[in-house]
């Protein structure tokens, strides 16, 4: 581990010197595994933020409260630990530049991690793909990236559109609502233009964002989807756990 | 409880099956309906993982682990035809 940096409240970028990574494609994750003392050990999953071009390899957790392995990786790790993953895995979610847009990506919390390693490659292969992106967050200060999405905004071919749906500063002039079928119909890509879409989040976020671009009639075939699962604040896919 | 993605077992598919499988495609025995299985509803909360179809809830594959030893049961699908080359 090289790096700590704070993304915002409860949630960390760990920067990783991997020594033998084969690389990785935008949008794939690492399964990150914890062995206590005692043998037992606890498994998640975490999506690769940095992109395949980057110098590092970086992932972004957010602390579950009720967590076994995001508690660990945002508060104890310290510069110089090491950790056992295994990856990069997943081909389904993945966006590379070859694969062309317009691109549609929709996010809530965390949901945004594999999306700035998608964005990231993009201006890495000088990729001209036309992007939207709407992000869905609770409130300013929870917004993980802000400074990178708001130099983002101001690019050429890329469009950003945020939600607050908890609190917003005075003078916000963005959406304040969950993502429905109107926002997306503003702030997306008509179904004309056949985006390629990705949904990343919790689940009921999820869900409520496919269906409706689905209403919108937009080809269920060209949107892909990643659940959190859980509760509304998990930035782990999996709670899978072994003993022994 | 919520289901999570096929996403979110690639790495133990990978490890079992040592290919790249969210991206293959899975085809329900039960209502033939055919998706990649980074799509398909994991549960994974149980002793072992059920992964189930998200349109007619299906179950598809149970994976156990039991002293190192993990048990892929394929019971409902009619066929899995491999990730596309990449």
């Amino acid at each position: 581990m090289l790096e700590l940096v704070e993304e915002a409240p409860r949630v960390r970028s760990i920067v990783l010197d991997l020594p033998g990574w084969r690389g990785h494609r935008a949008g794939q994750h690492v399964d990150v595994r914890l062995t206590a003392d005692d043998g037992y050990q606890a498994q998640r999953s975490y999506s690769i933020a940095s992109s395949p071009e980057d110098r590092s390899v970086v992932l972004t957790v957010e602390r579950l409260e009720d967590g076994e392995v995001s508690p660990y990786l945002v508060d104890e790790l310290r510069v110089g630990d090491e950790l056992e993953l295994r990856g990069p895995v997943g081909g389904y979610f993945v966006w590379e530049a070859s694969i062309g847009g317009p691109l549609l990506l929709v996010s809530g919390g965390s949901g945004i991690v594999p999306f700035r390693s998608m964005l990231r490659h993009r201006t890495a292969t000088r990729s001209t793909v036309p992007v939207s992106l709407l992000y869905s967050a609770r409130s300013l200060d929870s917004l993980i990236y802000h400074d990178e999405i708001m130099r983002l905004a101001v690019q050429d071919g890329i469009d950003v559109s945020v939600t607050l749906t908890g609190q917003h500063p005075a003078g916000w002039h963005g959406y304040t609502r969950r993502v429905d079928r109107d926002m997306l119909a503003e702030a997306g890509i008509p179904p004309a233009e056949s985006p390629r879409t990705y949904i990343c989040g919790p689940t009921g976020f999820v869900e409520a964002a496919a269906t409706a671009l689905v209403e919108l009639g937009h080809d269920p075939s060209r949107i892909r989807t990643e659940r959190f699962g859980g509760s509304g604040a998990q930035s782990s896919m999996i709670e899978s756990t072994s003993e022994g | 409880m919520y289901p999570v993605d096929g996403n979110a077992i690639a790495g133990t598919l990978f490890e079992l099956l040592g290919a790249e499988m969210t991206d293959a495609t899975g085809t329900c025995a039960s209502c033939l309906e055919a998706r990649p299985l980074g799509e398909l509803a994991v549960y994974p909360g149980g002793p072992g993982i059920v992964v189930r179809c998200r349109s007619c809830d299906n179950v598809l594959m149970v994976l156990v682990e039991i002293r190192g030893i993990t048990c892929v049961d394929l019971l409902g699908f009619t066929a899995v035809d491999p990730a596309p080359a990449s």
